[in-house]
């Protein structure tokens, strides 16, 4: 026993390391957690996957042998106390006792056999008479003794469920590997070509694989997670998806995830057409389909794709499709578009605070830009603007790696809610032509310049060169010309100027892509300050931007794909069966509570001899005991 | 003879019913029949039979406990007439006078949160004072402020519904609700051993772990607005939740009640406010009942939650964080029920562990939902 609670502490110790080390996640995560030294020491122990390692394993099957040889030695002896009334007590043995009482009683022998039987009777004890040599009679009752049952199912109970884990676990898969049989496949490569030895045959007694299918889509294979790899489990049946359906409640947070699956099989002469919903699984073949999760299934997309660094509004268009690839511009500078993900809804909470309750800011899409030399970014696009603080914005989010939060780039829309503004913005600062004209129409509202035509030059001339400095790297730009040129002193005085010089600026750069748009001016107040810092904020962001592209998303059809898990478990059954014996043993182990009497008739003394015993002592015995001792004391006297 | 053998005849429980215990009973399934014509259209076969499992349980806990029979009337009575003021209107939370300063479900559970806090102060101060009226009076208190507990949990069902039909549901649903929940089982728990081995000295122990909780339900609704009701993700539609949830928090009010007995054991057992304390003996008889009622319940609740797993997320045991933690505190309160009942251990080293054993039950039921990441992580803080 010592060695199965040894085990058990172990088993303890062990499970909360599979707690705080977060398990199956990628291991290129692991990597860039803990260092490749690490990384591969921990690898060894299986702590990526603590409860489906080999140790782990040996454990819990040490603590089944364990158990099972503690249940085979103290079961016969848990017998016998459960049988006995233990009517061989010798009197010396019962005066040793520390809760009995002697009475004096003047009645027949018989007499008080019959008063005694009859209160042992209504305190439910059952007895057992013996005559003692000495001419006394000896009751012995007993009470409450299938409390030893607690003991025989509470322990049986845990090798059941131990061997109902274990039957569900993946020792046969684990041996086979030992063996040499199987192996798990690492390679991201089409499910046809993935070999023998990678695959799960439908006589697979357990597994616990998944599936995503997109709608309109049948396959009769799911995968198992291994480690880093993965093993392809064949189905005995086909499953197709007609439909997946996200129900949302009216505050946005999605209220039921189902899909219509339709189970074909030979055996079947009409295929089966049901719905699942999370906690509303279907069973066919002892093989239980749950609904698990969900993800796109090849949405298609359209883009309009913007080039931030050309002086022109041009766009291009670009289609693609999501677990599709696409390729911008040409040459060496081409890049891959992988498109991964689209959302049609992202519940956000946006408020600042946190406090506010969250809503649907609409679909987004993320992608990865790839150059030739395979290095990638990733980009998160909204399609629709976000109101943030009051304003709206485009969002475009970029990370240079997975563990990277998104860092935004956050365009201001124009008074229709559209990019077109900031773009054509956009294209006047970046178009050195426009210069001259900017420069001009600030000198001529100056009052201070426009009168002396040498001035107006220079001025005119400055304001020509810090645009282009902006227009080449944004704030940064700037910020390096003042602190390569500029004494230390000066620099908040001139910073400050040039940044008020560049607002101005981004006046009328604005106005001048609006009048050649036809659209009306802005007008000088708190708004189109706001505009203007928000529109040479999102300008000077291009450049951390990393790509020239902005992928404008304009249209899509939704393709939804529905995670559905596959379990077949035939350990259920003793699990279930060993938590039954589990409860009911633990509840006769604490709430029946075994006692013992024994009433010793002693007529050639013309005594009554009482003792009583339990196996536990405390407080309820004691006070049964207390008050067996004045009824019986009132019964005989 | 006869007259002898009736002295120590005992009585079962159905000989022992009066007229008033059987008029208790058919008002409560008379209440379950009347909620059944009302909500049935909500409720599947499961919960149908826990509606009327629930009416037989208060019954037979009614009869055992004649207190919890008043309470089940008066939480029973006072929500109805709550619901009745609403007039099916949310808002009139906040208008009618009645309900916006005392048995709407906010206002309820505002003065649960107040009563509790004074029935501590008042069992410490009848500790002080030996004061055997003042130590009622908290009692009193206690039992007021599992009233509004239990009124405010019950209006805030109705009150889900008032949203929207298909966002009602059983407030026991995250971790704001829960804990009202944990406040009132702890409490009842203690009460039910306060009255049966006459222990009122330890109410202020008790209701310092109680208040704990009060002090994070007020710190949730003010700070975080938790009281907000919110609709079910998918994964908590389910009749399961009805069972599992109240049966761990059994367990946990449990284990909580045996952690500060404990605390009280290893005071005694120093000298420290010996005199007004229970015996040890009583100490250690309590500290043993309520972790012997905390696991068994936390064993069933803990099957329940396999079982609900296994309709759920495709698999009874998944090894997620509150899974593999539930198993390290059932693996923590076994080997102490083990070493007291096989071994016979006795004493302080038992309290010690008690007492500790409720660090780890608090890390399995809110540390999980803090530190770690899972399938249970609707209780975010």
């Amino acid at each position: 026993m010592r060695f199965a609670v040894s085990l058990l502490s172990v088993l303890g110790v062990a499970s909360v390391i599979g707690t705080v080390l977060k398990q199956n996640e990628q291991y290129e995560n692991y990597i860039i957690k803990f260092g490749q030294f690490w990384f591969g020491l921990f690898e060894k122990l299986g702590l990526y996957d603590v409860y489906h390692s080999g140790w782990f394993l040996l454990i819990l099957l040490f603590l089944v042998v364990s158990t099972s040889l503690c249940i085979y030695r103290n079961t016969p002896s848990m017998l016998k106390e459960w049988r006995t009334f233990k009517e061989h007590a010798t009197e010396k043995s019962l005066n040793a006792f520390s809760h009995q009482e002697t009475y004096s009683t003047q009645a027949a022998p018989d007499e008080l056999k019959q008063k005694l039987t009859q209160f042992l009777a209504a305190k439910g004890f059952q007895f057992k008479f013996r005559a003692q040599e000495d001419g006394s009679e000896l009751i012995a009752a007993k009470a409450g003794t299938h409390q030893r049952w607690g003991y025989i199912f509470t322990h049986v109970a845990m090798v059941v469920i131990l061997f109902g884990g274990l039957l569900d676990g993946n020792l046969p898969f684990k041996i086979q590997e030992m063996l040499g049989y199987k192996r798990i496949e690492t390679l991201d490569i089409p499910e046809s070509q993935v070999p023998p030895e990678s695959r799960l045959s439908i006589l697979n007694p357990s597994f616990r694989a998944n599936m995503t299918l997109p709608e309109g889509v049948s396959d009769n294979v799911a995968f198992v997670r291994v480690r880093d790899g993965y093993l392809v489990q064949e189905l005995p049946f086909r499953i197709a998806l007609k439909d997946f359906r996200i129900e949302h409640y009216a505050t946005g947070q999605p209220k039921s995830f189902e899909s219509d699956l339709v189970i074909m099989d030979p055996d079947l002469k009409e295929p089966i057409t049901k719905t699942i919903s999370v906690n509303h699984p279907l069973t066919y073949k002892g093989i239980a389909i749950y609904q698990s999760d969900f993800q796109d299934g090849g949405t298609k997309l359209n883009f309009k794709v913007w080039n931030l660094f050309t002086p022109n509004t041009e766009t291009q268009s670009l289609d693609g499709a999501i677990f599709q690839n696409g390729v911008l511009g040409t040459g060496d500078d081409a890049l891959k578009v992988e498109f991964n993900d689209f959302r049609k809804f992202n519940i956000i909470n946006m408020s600042p605070d946190g406090k506010g309750k969250p809503h649907n800011v609409g679909p987004n899409v993320t992608y990865k830009l790839r150059d030739n030399r395979g290095q990638a970014k990733e980009y998160v696009n909204y399609m629709q603007p976000m109101q943030i603080d009051g304003k709206h914005y485009f969002l475009s989010g970029m990370r240079e790696t997975v563990q990277d939060e998104f860092r935004y780039l956050r365009i201001p829309v124009d008074s229709d809610l559209s990019l077109n503004g900031f773009m054509n913005f956009r294209a006047t600062l970046l178009d050195a032509s426009k210069y001259q004209e900017i420069a001009q129409r600030i000198a001529l509202n100056s009052l201070d310049v426009k009168k002396e035509p040498a001035v107006k030059k220079q001025f005119e001339a400055s304001i020509v060169q810090l645009l282009s400095i902006f227009a080449k790297s944004g704030y940064s730009g700037v910020a390096q010309i003042i602190e390569k040129s500029v004494p230390e002193k000066e620099r908040e005085a001139v910073a400050r100027t040039y940044i008020r010089m560049i607002n101005v600026a981004a006046f009328e750069a604005y106005n001048i892509s609006l009048a050649a748009n036809n659209k009306p001016l802005l007008a000088s107040n708190a708004d189109t300050e706001a505009l203007l810092r928000d529109s040479l904020n999102a300008f000077s962001d291009i450049f951390f931007f990393g790509t020239p592209y902005y992928l404008q998303l304009e249209q899509f059809d939704h393709k939804e794909a529905s995670g559905l898990q596959l379990t077949k478990s035939p350990g259920q059954k003793w699990v279930y069966l060993g938590s039954v014996l589990l409860v009911l043993g633990i509840f006769s182990m604490m709430y029946i509570r075994e006692r013992r009497i024994w009433l010793s008739i002693r007529p050639n003394r013309q005594q009554v001899h009482f003792a009583m015993a339990s196996n536990r002592k405390n407080l309820d015995f004691e006070k049964e005991f207390n008050l067996y001792r004045e009824q019986l004391r009132s019964l005989i006297g | 003879m006869n007259n002898n053998s009736l002295e120590y005849q005992q009585k079962t429980l159905l000989q022992s019913l009066r007229w008033q215990d059987w008029l208790y009973a058919i008002i409560v399934f008379a209440g379950s029949i009347f909620a059944y014509t009302k909500y049935a259209q909500y409720m599947d076969i499961y919960e149908t039979v826990f509606l009327f499992g629930a009416a037989a349980l208060a019954s037979y806990l009614g009869w055992q406990w004649k207190g919890l029979g008043k309470l089940v009337l008066a939480v029973g009575i006072i929500s109805l007439f709550s619901i009745s003021l609403y007039q099916g209107d949310q808002a009139r939370a906040t208008q009618a006078f009645l309900l916006k300063f005392l048995i709407s479900s906010q206002s309820a559970i505002m003065w649960m949160n107040v009563l509790f806090v004074l029935a501590m102060a008042v069992y410490w101060f009848a500790l002080y004072k030996r004061s055997d009226f003042s130590g009622k009076f908290a009692s009193a208190l206690t039992w007021g402020a599992v009233l509004f507990g239990f009124v405010g949990l019950m209006v805030r069902w109705y009150e889900s519904y008032l949203i929207a039909p298909d966002v009602g549901h059983i407030p026991i649903s995250n971790l704001y609700e829960v804990f009202i929940l944990f406040c009132l089982i702890t409490a009842l728990l203690y009460l039910h051993y306060e009255q049966k081995l006459n222990t009122r000295q330890l109410g202020g122990f008790v209701l310092l772990v109680i208040n704990a909780a009060v002090g994070f339900i007020l710190w949730y609704t003010f700070d975080r607005q938790a009281h907000n009701i919110q609709p079910l993700v998918p994964a908590l539609q389910s009749y399961w939740m009805k069972i599992h949830v109240p049966a761990n928090f059994v367990g946990y009010g449990a284990f909580s009640l045996a952690a500060m007995v404990a605390a009280a054991y290893l005071l005694a057992s120093k000298g420290v406010l010996t005199s007004r304390l229970p015996g040890l003996d009583v100490l250690d008889d309590l500290m043993y009942k309520s972790i012997a009622v905390g696991f068994a319940f936390f064993t069933i609740a803990t099957i329940l939650g396999a079982m609900w797993a296994a309709e759920a997320w495709g698999g009874y045991w998944s090894w997620d964080p509150k899974e593999t933690w539930a198993l390290i505190v059932w693996l923590n309160y076994a080997a102490w029920l083990h070493l007291r009942m096989v071994k016979g251990l006795r004493g302080p080293l038992l309290a010690w562990w008690a007492l500790i054993g409720l660090l780890v039950t608090t890390f399995a039921f809110l540390g999980v939902n803090m530190f770690l990441s899972g399938l249970h992580s609707y209780g975010t803080l």
